[in-house]
């Protein structure tokens, strides 16, 4: 079957099998390997991307069903390649310490990007609750939940000088 | 340190370190390798791919004990994706049927005559994709002959079970091995003793350590590539130990050792789940000799779960004689060791019930002994593995058990009854009854701390208030509180006592210094997120005075650094971790030589200070490690004997064990009603000695805490009477996530190992290891009301509430 999928903003078009997992289509036809693959039943959550924003377990996402479907991946997190460039919730896994093996990491942030998005001062139950259907085999979460909780503080810190700019300008 | 004072954080005391700056030496920094991890660049196996690679799958024995009475691949051969299937028979024409484990058993690689547990290895196909090679698999006919299952440990050496090791010449039973530990004679007189004295008596209990997996979330795998030109075999794996596999690939498969690199790229955990060698990797290797391709095989999660090294799956008899002032004599345990089908299990070759021995954990005996016996039954073989160090765990979990369960007995308070009995710091270096050497600790002071931070009084008294209004049948939860006080043994080992399969557990380290004073670490130990990039080059900064920065710490390519036995055991800091700051050293000491010499003095003039030699006495005069290293690449004329550069190497053979130590106390609510836990506290004080960064510690303590809170409350391999794996997907092996794990309250204390290079002891498994018996203590606390003395892990709703009503349930079969 053909597809087009728009992947962190390119658009790609392949012939694909029907059955065709979408972590294997970006891992293996795109080459895009940092989204994992971990358990095959939807338990670990190593291969979450975002379909058109909401956070999904790739390995039970059909290529063919991404069809004319906007994905993101760990490596359309960024904005370039500087660390400056970093997304904060990059940032804060780097700052707290969030990470170990970095096996869940990607998974990780694409779904704490995605809270963040819709929620952008969550409480530590609420981190939790939103990453509690993916496994982190190393950090044992709190680290996790404190990095997202970093990236929360800098962007709200971002969003202070910004209205204060604002406000200044406006003035 | 970051202090996030924002909404949400529960705990600001909560000891706590991040990292924003990058210090010249030991402290919080930033890990080098984040920076890849977090943009999706690492490279884990998987991510490889090689031009012109096949894919492998293996079938697998849907029965765990059957005769192969026929397998036909034919229909498999013919599909139009396929290259190669590989048997048991082609194997046996090579001569590599069969392999040897780490504890000098046998192993099928794949099966020939019969299976002997369900998930055996018995074909192997190649084919263009990973998905037409599963396909493949299911066009291999196999007919069974089913045997009788040996699933209970406890039966495997009854007369008339069927022996599942009659490959083994003359075998006639499951018995694996008898291993004793201590002075019987002395355990026996302190027992009768006990017996027969009015003020003394002996505490019994019988558990069950269950069988868990590691269950790392990346699974094993690798990618075999023979170049048929050159004759050299590339294998990407995902190995603990490179150079260990290295030397055993070349005595197994008679490969020359120069012509094996074995490349450990990124691992995505490991926890001992990846020391071995599983069948898929040889297969690996013979699929690309017989189709002159790379072959890439990924093992999925169920293949991991049900064929890949297990832990524990201990059953054990403690017996505890103390007086009744609570004075603890002797320890004397009997052991049935649950091996599987195949001793794999990976520990020193002297020690086949691993450190088991230190079963006498932190107390001051006056006589203990073990006795274990090891036994195959049709299970999947491991035993060794899953951040134990060498049994530690099932060690820890027995004494620390025990003593609760004294507790009761007595009813006495376990935080007092522990207190009489911990080692205290005048006795060390201790001499244990069973031949260990304890370095260093101050066992009383690090379980006050821990006492301290919990607040273990005012809980005792929210307790008692709990529980007078559960007795006036008010519905609160149950609050349980539950101690460890855990002595680690790691970093394995001196080489005069610990080997495994004949190589030595010294490990090397080589160090560059550029010209312009940056520096390449070599070292053998592989890091599967334990961050060596960043503290073996913190190691080296701080012995050097370079930044972190500078250093490049390569790992993990047999062909680029030093031989060592791997990571496992904890052993990084203590063996690899000493190795660098050696050659570190070696290197500051060259350098002194080539300082003198630019500045015109003698080396006995000169001092170390900050990073730099000085002349004594005259700052003004001093030369930082850059200019050295340029010097010493220069055409400066260098005294006799110095050949020039800075480059230094080692090998280092650790002269003890270190010894951790830590005291956990956990907090949890149980629902009577439906036996639910509610871990609502974890406080951890650990001792690992000096912390290099303190960051990285902390996180490898959490991880362990989850992991303990796992094994006690949801993580078992358990089977039933036909031999089926109850465990083999992560639908019914469960793992802990964030809303079983609570936000770990960390402390620490330090007591320096006085015979590592720079004081450290090993601290990844610390956690793993000690904080399982504080969860399933605190259960048990928690179940007072019902008089419960002791139920076996893992805690689930059911096995408490069955507890709770006097029919404890046996974790380790599914059906009873």
């Amino acid at each position: 079957m053909q597809i087009t999928v728009s992947v962190n903003g390119e658009s790609y078009v392949r012939d694909v099998e029907p059955r065709l997992l979408l972590t294997h289509f970006l891992r293996d036809e795109l080459r895009l390997t940092g989204t994992h693959w971990g358990c095959d039943t939807s338990n670990c959550g190593a291969c979450v991307v975002r379909l058109d924003g909401v956070p999904v377990k790739s390995c039970t996402v059909l290529a063919v069903m991404a069809d004319g479907a906007e994905v993101s991946t760990v490596e359309g997190l960024a904005h370039g390649r500087s660390e400056a460039e970093l997304d904060p919730v990059q940032e804060g896994f780097m700052v707290c310490h969030g990470l170990q093996c970095g096996f869940c990491t990607p998974g990780m942030m694409l779904t704490s990007r995605a809270l963040l998005d819709r929620d952008p001062a969550p409480s530590a139950e609420t981190i939790r609750e939103a990453i509690s259907g993916q496994i982190c085999r190393c950090t044992g979460y709190e680290n996790i939940v404190r990095s997202v909780q970093w990236a929360a503080a800098k962007e709200a810190a971002v969003r202070g000088s910004a209205d204060t700019d604002t406000s200044e300008a406006m003035a | 340190m970051t202090a996030i004072g924002e909404k949400g954080v529960q705990d600001l005391s909560v000891q706590i370190h991040a990292a924003e700056e990058t210090p010249r030496g030991y402290g919080a920094m930033k890990r080098k390798e984040d920076t890849r991890f977090i943009r999706g660049h690492g490279q884990y196996v998987d991510d490889v791919v090689l031009p012109g690679m096949l894919h492998g799958a293996v079938l697998r024995s849907p029965l765990a004990h059957a005769r192969i009475v026929r397998l036909d691949t034919s229909a498999a051969e013919a599909h139009p994706k396929v290259h190669a299937v590989i048997t048991g028979q082609t194997l046996a024409g090579l001569g590599l049927a069969w392999m040897p484990t780490l504890s000098q058993d046998t192993q099928a690689v794949l099966a020939t005559d019969k299976v002997r547990f369900q998930g055996q290895e018995v074909a192997f196909v190649v084919a263009d994709d990973r998905y037409a090679a599963r396909d493949a698999l299911a066009l291999i006919d196999v007919e069974y002959d089913a045997l009788e299952p040996v699933v209970d440990a406890k039966r495997a050496l009854e007369p008339g079970t069927p022996v599942i090791r009659d490959d083994k010449d003359g075998k006639t039973d499951n018995h694996i091995f008898d291993w004793e530990s201590g002075d019987r004679t002395a355990t026996d007189e302190v027992f009768a003793e006990a017996e027969a004295a009015e003020d003394q008596l002996v505490v019994v209990q019988d558990m069950i350590y269950p069988r868990v997996h590691p269950a790392p979330l990346e699974t094993c795998g690798a990618i075999a590539d023979m170049d048929p030109v050159t004759g050299k075999l590339t294998l990407w794996t995902t190995t603990q130990a490179p150079h260990a596999h290295r030397t055993l690939y070349a005595l197994v498969a008679g490969l020359p050792e120069h012509k094996i690199r074995i490349i450990s790229p990124d691992i995505g955990g490991g926890f001992g789940n990846k020391v071995g060698i599983y069948p898929g990797y040889v297969c690996a290797v013979v699929a690309s000799i017989v189709t002159g391709k790379p072959v890439k095989w990924m093992e999925d999660r169920s293949e991991n779960l049900m064929s890949t090294s297990f832990a524990r799956d201990y059953h054990m008899r403690g017996e505890v004689a103390v007086t009744r002032e609570g004075r603890i004599r002797g320890v004397r345990v009997h052991v049935l060791a649950d091996h599987g089908a195949f001793d794999a299990t990976a520990q020193p070759t002297a020690f086949p019930a691993g450190f088991f021995g230190v079963f006498t954990g932190s107390y001051d005996l006056e006589a203990a002994h073990c006795a274990v016996t090891g036994v195959y039954t049709n299970k999947a073989p491991g035993g060794v593995a899953y951040a134990c160090s060498f049994r530690i765990t099932e060690a820890v979990y027995l004494i620390e058990r025990m003593v609760d369960v004294v507790a009761h007995d007595l009813a006495m308070d376990p935080a007092e009854l522990r207190m009489r009995n911990l080692l205290r710091p005048e006795q060390f270096p201790y001499q244990s009854k069973t031949g260990w050497e304890y370095d260093s600790g101050d066992y009383p002071h690090t379980f006050r701390v821990a006492l301290d931070k919990a607040g273990y009084d005012e809980l005792r008294a929210e307790q008692a208030d709990r529980r007078r209004r559960f007795d006036a049948g008010e519905p609160v939860a149950l609050m349980g509180i539950g101690l460890s006080f855990f002595t680690e043994a790691v970093g394995a080992g001196p080489r005069r006592t610990m080997d495994i399969l004949g190589l030595g557990m010294a490990d090397g380290a080589e160090l560059r210094i550029h010209p312009t004073g940056k520096a390449v670490l070599r070292v053998s130990c592989q890091s599967q997120g334990q961050g060596h990039e960043t503290t073996f080059a913190q190691i080296v900064a701080q012995e050097l005075g370079i930044s972190p920065d500078d250093i490049d710490v390569v790992h993990g390519d047999t062909d680029q650094t030093p031989f060592g036995l791997g990571t496992y055991g904890s052993r990084s800091t203590p063996v690899s971790g000493a190795a660098t700051a050696v050659v570190a050293r070696k290197v500051r000491e060259r350098a002194k030589i080539v300082a003198a010499a630019m500045m015109e003095v003698s080396t006995d003039d000169l001092e170390w200070d900050d990073g730099r030699w000085q002349v004594a006495g005259d700052p003004d005069a001093s030369r930082s490690m850059a200019d050295i290293a340029m010097a010493a690449h220069s055409n400066l004329e260098l005294p006799e004997g110095v050949e020039g550069q800075l480059d230094a190497t080692c090998v280092y053979n650790p002269p003890n064990l270190t010894y951790p130590c830590g005291a956990y106390i956990c907090v949890v609510d149980v629902d009577p009603g439906t036996g639910a836990v509610d871990v609502r506290r974890f406080v951890a004080v650990d001792d690992c000695g000096v912390r290099i960064n303190p960051m990285i510690v902390e996180g490898q303590v959490h991880g362990g805490l989850a992991d303990g809170v796992g094994m006690a409350l949801m993580q078992c391999i358990a089977f039933d009477l036909d031999g089926n794996c109850l465990g083999g997907s992560m639908m019914d092996y469960l793992l802990p996530t964030s809303l079983e794990c609570p936000s770990w309250e960390l402390g620490e204390t330090v007591t320096p190992s006085p015979h590592h290079p720079i004081g450290a002891k090993g601290v990844g498994e610390s956690a793993t290891v000690g904080s399982p018996p504080a969860v399933v203590n605190a259960v048990i606390d928690a179940l007072a009301p019902y008089d419960v003395r002791h139920a076996d892990m893992p805690l689930t709703p059911a096995a408490v509430w069955c507890a709770a009503q006097g029919h404890p349930l046996r974790p380790d079969l599914g059906i009873t």
